[in-house]
């Protein structure tokens, strides 16, 4: 039996995909512009299935891509040329709700914003909220530890996720964590979060759920440039203010938001939106100590949303700002990076600079409250050289952040877009170790290889006659 | 093959001569009985004074196949197995300088000696802490607080150290010194070894230098406490805590004997928020009465520990953890299995995370903490004994590793290939 009946015995005919028109549909993730054709999608609908397919990678060294809506914006699902893609869509059950522990069991094709859903009702709530939560999937973000605008109170993905049912690249089928805290043994599922599927494919995942806090208001401030709007955050982080998320959006990022979305944002030099959520006593309180801080940094319009309904609009217009750049220009570039808040000024400052050397519109959208920031570089790819010099006064916003004591994500992850990256930001002893992880789970590194690390590590292999490992082969690694 | 004696003198005089080539040699010194791991005595104690010599003596010691036990302040030595061998005692003491309060960017680049104390208190001054009550602050260093994953009450609200760790430098056998994370509160580039290391018994490489993200301190705080009939009442009433909008820092429940539960109650808030919230608890609690309390009642766990160190011979601690909605049952098998002259206390918080102190005869405690063990696991839980009890055969410390041993297993076979560091004191005898 060939490799492909083997795979269809196991998800059946129309769990495998091989046809080149429906490959393409899995040739990249939401960055577009790396894209390969894999041999094979597999549609896998339980643990076992999954544990088969992987069992036959591993058999025949076969690299594979787990795959969840596709929304991830560096390239961490590009297929690998040759491998396969495991998508895990089909694995969309919730399993348990469990509302007097706070928890609930998802498999990883389940939809962010449906675990909501499913705990609405007792006013339970997920909390990690990347923007794309309506159709991303809960797998994706145990990949890549998503965030969101609400993670400076709440946390990100692996603050929220407890245990996970893991399938290694064996095959081999491990449980990390679990409802219960801290179980014995190292926090392989803190280590497992985040690794953007480079060491394994997780089947189930034990989230924790947090009860709606009383209230929640949303304060949208007008400053006349991003300085004063960074000089509030400032002030408000000092006055020992914890908000549930405080966003910030610059003025060609407010003018896209509005033409697409009718936020009703006031046209300003920099838009700062504050919420604080709790007790209502509470919030009160600090609210109004919040718009004192933005009057004494020269808001000069301050706005509390009146209902759930203004509070929507308000961030449905953040929410949509990435996708909302389409209004204002043919193309650009979403980056991810992070400096420390306090660096905000300078840093903004030197991508204005770097914005004019090239010529290009840079709008920025930021996570202001953890100096998560996202510059989106505009261009038109008609104009010859366009492109390039997007790609490189994209990469040099980066550096910028690694000078300023950065990091080069936040939250989209390295994927295969920021690899190249890594080194700039770690040394060769720091991506050496975590490499060691990687050997630990996936000695032969089957699972999204060529991915995240700069290059890979072969793993443990003994001294003797030379033999070439199948990813020298492929052309993926090489050995050192 | 001989079987490797645990306490064999094994650091020859040349190879004391290589240590104090590495450090200066005041800080090499012969151990002393008060220096023993678990009963088992090391010959050496090292203490370097930057994380280069640091890393120098531990790649020494593993070339040289000595077994390495890492040391901040000392206060959890116990925690653990016995070692199988100890020969240094690897201090990090002297590396206890805070590097960097970046306070309006709410991080703290500290090295692993540096006390909770002294963090908290430089920390302070700008208004904020590390949002984390650990054991014996003014001697628990940063680095053993993160290797034994200590954590008290405020981690219902704000975590445990696996979600305030935000970077780490480690020094590995092989003399690597490597970091992980950053500095920045929000980092996904590349694999969280802050997290593996935090909780990891100092087994996979010894810490140096950490990132914290801070939190501003309380504004003002309030702590209430209601005396309940029994624990099953005392149960409710923290699930019910629990569901409600109340925005508390810290809830436990204090038990023990034949004496009432007490459920306390930790609110930090804006004076306008505590009066609100406090009026709201007690309309929570319908039939019972919160009544103003004492922050001493959050030292209630480490009462217990204080206690069980100073009477060693006839008490017994360990730490579990259940689920939040399974804590009455908990209490109740652990109330059970103590019948036999054994007395109890515990501290649970409402995380499920608990410890419980035994004192009695030391066959008794030994076979309630077994079958509490059990109990936990079957039900998902776990129970890891810090202070055994005196003069049985040594209990395992730390219970069922799972179906993911092998795995962690090969983590250690990656970090510390040799087995140099901390050796078999970490579950399943890693």
């Amino acid at each position: 039996m060939g490799i492909f009946e083997e795979l269809r015995a196991i998800v059946g005919a129309r769990g495998l995909i091989t046809s080149t028109e429906e490959l393409h549909t899995y040739e990249c993730d939401a960055l577009t512009n790396f894209r390969a054709l894999p041999r094979a999608v597999l549609l896998p609908d339980s643990t076992e299935q999954v544990q088969a397919i992987v069992r036959v990678c591993y058999r025949e060294r076969i690299p594979f891509v787990a795959r969840g809506a596709g929304t991830g914006l560096s390239g961490g699902a590009l297929p690998v040329k040759n491998g396969v893609v495991i998508s895990l869509t089909r694995m969309n059950r919730i399993l348990e709700v469990d509302l007097p522990n706070a928890r609930v069991i998802a498999e990883p094709g389940v939809i962010n914003l449906d675990v909501t859903g499913r705990v609405q009702p007792q006013e339970y709530f997920y909390a990690p909220d990347p923007s794309s939560q309506s159709i991303c999937s809960i797998g994706g973000n145990v990949a890549e530890n998503s965030g969101g605008a609400h993670c400076l109170k709440y946390g990100f993905t692996t603050t929220h996720v407890l245990g996970l049912e893991v399938v290694l690249p064996d095959g081999s089928l491990v449980h990390l964590g679990g409802k219960a805290l801290d179980a014995p043994g190292y926090d392989l599922t803190g280590v497992f979060v985040g690794s953007e599927g480079t060491l394994g494919i997780a089947t189930k995942i034990v989230l924790r759920i947090v009860k709606r806090p009383e209230c929640v208001q949303t304060l949208l401030a007008a400053f006349p440039s991003t300085n004063e709007a960074g000089a509030a955050v400032s002030d408000i982080i000092a006055a020992g203010m914890l908000p549930a998320a405080i966003e910030m959006m610059d003025n060609l990022a407010i003018q896209a938001a509005e033409a697409a979305v009718h936020a009703n944002y006031p046209n300003c030099g920099a838009l700062l939106l504050v919420e604080l959520d709790g007790p209502i006593a509470e919030v009160a309180a600090l609210m109004a100590h919040v718009d004192e801080l933005c009057c004494k940094n020269g808001a000069w319009e301050i706005r509390v949303a009146e209902s759930e309904a203004e509070r929507a609009l308000v961030w449905k217009g953040r929410k949509a700002a990435f996708a909302a750049m389409g209004r204002i220009s043919p193309n650009y570039i979403v980056q991810d990076g992070v400096i420390p808040r306090t660096a905000l000024p300078k840093v903004m400052s030197e991508i204005d600079r770097l914005s004019k050397q090239a010529g290009l519109r840079v709008a920025n959208v930021f996570h202001a409250g953890d100096g998560n920031l996202h510059p989106l570089v505009l261009y038109d790819r008609r104009i010859p050289g366009h492109e390039e010099a997007a790609e490189a006064l994209s990469n040099r916003l980066l550096e910028l952040c690694i000078a300023a004591g950065g990091s080069i994500t936040g939250e989209h992850g390295v994927g295969e877009d920021k690899k190249k990256m890594m080194s700039k930001m770690f040394s060769e002893p720091d991506l050496e170790t975590m490499q060691r992880v990687r050997c630990a789970f996936d000695p032969l590194q089957l699972s999204n290889p060529s991915k995240v690390f700069p290059r890979p590590r072969l793993c443990g292999e003994k001294p003797g006659e030379y033999v070439a490992h199948p990813l020298e082969t492929a052309g993926i690694a090489e050995r050192f | 093959m001989a079987a490797v004696s645990a306490n064999a003198n094994r650091v020859t005089s040349t190879l004391e001569e290589g240590l104090r080539a590495i450090v200066t040699p005041t800080y090499v010194r012969q151990a002393s009985l008060a220096d023993s791991v678990a009963g088992i005595p090391p010959q050496l104690v090292v203490e370097p004074g930057t994380e280069q010599e640091l890393a120098r003596v531990l790649k020494f010691a593993d070339e040289a196949g000595l077994a390495v036990i890492p040391r901040g302040g000392g206060t959890k030595l116990e925690w653990g197995n016995p070692p199988a061998r100890a020969d240094l005692i690897l201090s990090v003491t002297r590396l206890n300088r805070i590097l960097e309060h970046a306070w309006a960017d709410l991080t703290v680049t500290v090295e692993a000696g540096c006390t909770i104390g002294k963090l908290q208190e430089t920390l302070a001054k700008h208004g904020q802490r590390l949002a984390l009550d650990a054991l014996w602050p003014e001697h628990a260093t940063v680095g053993g607080v993160l290797s034994t994953n200590d954590s008290g009450a405020l981690r219902l609200r704000f975590g445990s150290l696996r979600d305030l760790i935000i970077g780490v430098t480690l020094a590995l056998p092989d003399g690597t010194l490597a970091s992980s994370g950053g500095k920045v509160v929000k980092n996904v580039a590349g694999y969280d070894l802050p997290k593996l290391a935090t909780g990891a018994l100092g087994t996979l490489g010894v810490m140096t230098r950490t990132v914290f993200r801070v939190h501003p301190l309380a504004k003002e705080t309030c702590t209430l406490t209601c005396t309940c009939d029994d624990a099953p009442e005392a149960q409710r009433l923290v699930l019910a805590i629990q569901d409600s909008k109340l925005a508390h820092s810290a809830l436990q429940i204090r038990c023990g004997g034949n004496a009432q539960p007490q459920v306390d109650v930790l609110f930090e808030a804006t004076q306008a928020g505590l009066v609100a919230q406090t009026g709201q608890l007690k309309s929570l609690a319908v039939n019972k009465a919160f009544a103003d309390s004492t922050s001493d009642v959050w030292n209630a766990r480490q009462g217990l520990y204080s206690a069980a160190k100073q009477d060693e011979l006839n008490c017994a601690i360990a730490k579990f953890s259940t689920l939040p909605a399974q804590i009455v049952n908990t209490i109740e098998a652990l109330a059970t299995l103590c019948a036999d002259g054994v007395r109890w206390s515990a501290v649970v918080q409402a995380t499920g995370i608990g410890c419980a102190r035994l004192k009695g005869a030391a066959p008794a405690m030994e076979s309630a903490l077994l079958s509490f063990r059990k109990d936990l696991e079957g039900s998902g839980g776990s129970l890891a004994v810090h202070h055994p009890p005196a003069g049985v055969s040594r209990m395992e410390a730390w219970g069922e590793g799972g179906d993911a041993l092998p795995l962690m297993r090969a983590v250690k076979l990656q970090f510390d290939p040799k087995n140099t560091l901390n050796p078999s004191r970490f579950v399943g005898g890693l």
